[in-house]
């Protein structure tokens, strides 16, 4: 594979033998749903903890006939979103769409886009922090032994020191969920909104942390419940009353902009892909309804 | 097809690319990557060191690709080394085998094979030199044949350029730590996750690939009061060894691959509590890069002691100095954190309101 670099390099970057071991690795995260699998993360031509752990799932699962998207923030335009699409194009030269219906895999960072994804449809997201005790104690070590006992006491009484101190027993992003009543993990920074979107979907959920060298997944129709207390129910952010200033959406996940002349607030689909789709379906309508 | 959205990131990429060419084309004299190779030899094994790759070319390469920053060359042959299938894996060398070209103790002044200075800044007064700022070449080049001559000249008296080591004297006399001989097979950090708790070899491999002065730092926090380590410097030797790996045509051969220079420390760290005999620790990095291999040693050795310090605390060690990670995670910091900000303004809002509310009542 030529890159527009002129050199060779194989076939989705990486050598077939670490493409084999990535792919071993997250056979072994869907057999156990929830359980970070550590595995020899390699390094890429991109940052380590601006994507790596997905760049490499989304290297080691693409064929030649895959068409990709890839969002940060929701956003097909954001900087490191065409960063990261350039490399694996370069690299694959596989077509790359905006559309999430036409997507077979899609990598994503903090979002789960709006569109529901289908049983054929695999989203890759991309992890920073992959382990949900690190607040509960820094070494892995010691972690690892509460996973594996299933001692999830720590995180609990996180969360209400938390509620006692600010009110509220939620993390912004990221909020951790229970995984096949068995693992609790990190989400990756999604929203809170977008937590529910992992429970008992249809699609296969990979997380990839690069530089913690973390695989885990959440497989399709596979519990996932947000922790709560049950006198603090799972609440996700509050998107009432607004609305997307360029597609009319309501009750989706919006970015929140400022007009620095005016002082004014706006709202905008965090998922561009979808504000996209939602904007062209109304112009077709409207040129129909004309023509 | 009606409305297609532009938000730039494409845009500003391409444009961001292209103004970073020029930057690192100004001026009028071109970097040649045998100037960079030959006469930043320093700043190249660096390179190679954090980078875990020996290739003097590719470094100088990467530095002239990158505007000579440490941190953006090791990542690029990182990358590099990332698509490289490995075929071979070299036999044990051994540091006794080095042919040496510096070499101190500074635990004995009289070591067999004798102390050998080599280059070193060590003695140098660190005072500008603003003759180089107009350094004649050819003057240089004469300087540099009459200097091979006069080497040449005194080849004969020269010492020996391999020595058995110093820390052996101290063996035979059974002054040193006993440890057990581990003949495990190797870990190796760029194949699998490192497992904890490390293995020595896996330890050994992230301290030398570890980020230059995130590990000098940590040695002298160890040195200067936050650890225990009280270290007399048993042998530096700085040279080169012969890297072989099985000939694949003929079983029980060797196939000589090359020459990779290092430099190698064993530390003598004191006695451990309640124990008998001084404790070793050992550093060897690529290149020539005393004040790393030193802190090395010194790192190694705390990793064994059970103090509350951070040098000996081997997840803080181990999971911090890589270059790629500490400068990979600090620099994601840049990238828009729009969609997790919101949330968390959403709680901030919230708990305004609820405390607002509280208010009222």
């Amino acid at each position: 594979m030529q890159t527009n670099n002129g050199q060779d390099y194989n076939f989705a970057f990486l050598d077939e033998g670490s493409k084999r071991e990535i792919r071993r690795a997250i056979l072994h995260a869907i057999a156990i749903a929830g359980y970070q699998v550590p595995f020899g993360s390699r390094e890429l031509p991109i940052g380590r903890g601006w994507g790596t752990g997905g760049i490499q799932l989304t290297m080691s699962l693409i064929g030649p006939h895959d068409r990709l998207k890839v969002i940060d923030q929701g956003n097909d335009d954001s900087v490191n979103a065409v960063s990261i699409k350039r490399l694996l194009q370069a690299t694959t030269g596989v077509e790359t769409t905006t559309d999430t219906a036409q997507a077979d895999i899609i990598q994503s960072r903090h979002r789960i886009p709006e569109e529901p994804l289908r049983a054929d449809q695999v989203l890759v997201l991309q992890v920073p922090t992959p382990e949900p005790l690190r607040s509960v104690d820094a070494h892995e070590e010691v972690t690892r032994q509460l996973h594996a006992d299933a001692e999830y006491t720590g995180i609990w009484v996180n969360l209400f020191e938390q509620l006692l101190t600010r009110g509220s027993p939620f993390r912004g992003a990221d909020h951790p969920v229970t995984v096949d009543g068995r693992y609790v993990m990190n989400p990756s920074p999604i929203p809170r909104y977008d937590n529910p979107k992992l429970h008992e979907a249809q699609c296969l959920y990979l997380f990839g942390a690069g530089r913690e060298k973390k695989i885990y997944a959440v497989p399709p129709h596979t519990s996932v419940v947000s922790l709560a207390f049950d006198d603090h129910p799972f609440r996700q952010e509050d998107m009432s009353g607004r609305k997307c200033r360029l597609c009319g959406a309501e009750n989706v996940y919006f970015d929140e902009i400022f007009d620095p002349q005016t002082g004014e607030r706006f709202y905008q689909c965090s998922d561009t892909g979808y504000c996209l789709k939602r904007r062209n379906a109304q112009q077709d309508n409207k040129e129909e309804s004309h023509g | 097809m009606g409305y297609v959205a532009v938000t730039g990131g494409q845009e500003a990429i391409d444009a961001s690319i292209e103004l970073l060419k020029e930057y690192r084309s100004g001026g009028d004299a071109p970097v040649e990557i045998a100037v960079l190779r030959n006469r930043m030899g320093l700043l190249i094994d660096r390179i190679m060191s954090e980078a875990g790759l020996y290739a003097p070319d590719y470094a100088a390469l990467a530095l002239k690709q990158c505007e000579g920053s440490p941190e953006e060359a090791v990542f690029l042959l990182r990358a590099y080394r990332s698509t490289l299938p490995r075929n071979y894996t070299s036999h044990t060398v051994r540091g006794d085998d080095m042919h040496i070209r510096r070499r101190i103790s500074s635990a004995f002044k009289d070591i067999p094979g004798g102390q050998i200075l080599g280059p070193s800044y060590d003695y140098v007064h660190r005072l500008l030199n603003f003759d180089l700022i107009r350094e004649d070449e050819t003057q240089l080049k004469r300087w540099r044949s009459d200097f091979a001559e006069k080497a040449a000249q005194s080849g004969a008296v020269s010492l020996d350029d391999q020595a058995p080591r110093v820390l052996d004297l101290l063996r035979e006399e059974g002054l040193l730590e006993v440890v057990e001989e581990d003949v495990s097979e190797p870990c190796d950090v760029t194949m699998e996750k490192l497992p904890l708790p490390a293995p020595r070899s896996a330890i050994l491999q992230t301290l030398t690939r570890a980020d230059t002065g995130f590990i000098s730092g940590l040695a002298y926090s160890d040195i200067r009061g936050f650890g225990m380590s009280h270290p007399t410097i048993g042998e530096l030797r700085y040279g080169s060894l012969e890297i072989e790996v099985d000939y694949p045509l003929a079983e029980g051969e060797s196939w000589y691959v090359g020459d990779i220079f290092v430099t190698e420390v064993e530390g003598l760290m004191g006695t451990r509590a309640g124990g008998e005999g001084i404790g070793v620790g050992y550093g060897c990095v690529i290149g020539r890069n005393d004040t790393k291999a030193i802190a090395m040693s010194v790192l190694d050795h705390a990793l064994t002691l059970s103090i509350d310090s951070p040098t000996s605390d081997m997840e803080f060690v181990l999971l911090h100095g890589d270059c790629l990670e500490m400068n990979g995670f600090i620099s994601h910091l840049k990238l828009p954190h729009y969609v997790t900000f919101q949330s968390k303004l959403d709680s901030l809002r919230m708990r305004k309101r609820s405390l607002e509310q509280n208010a009222d009542k």
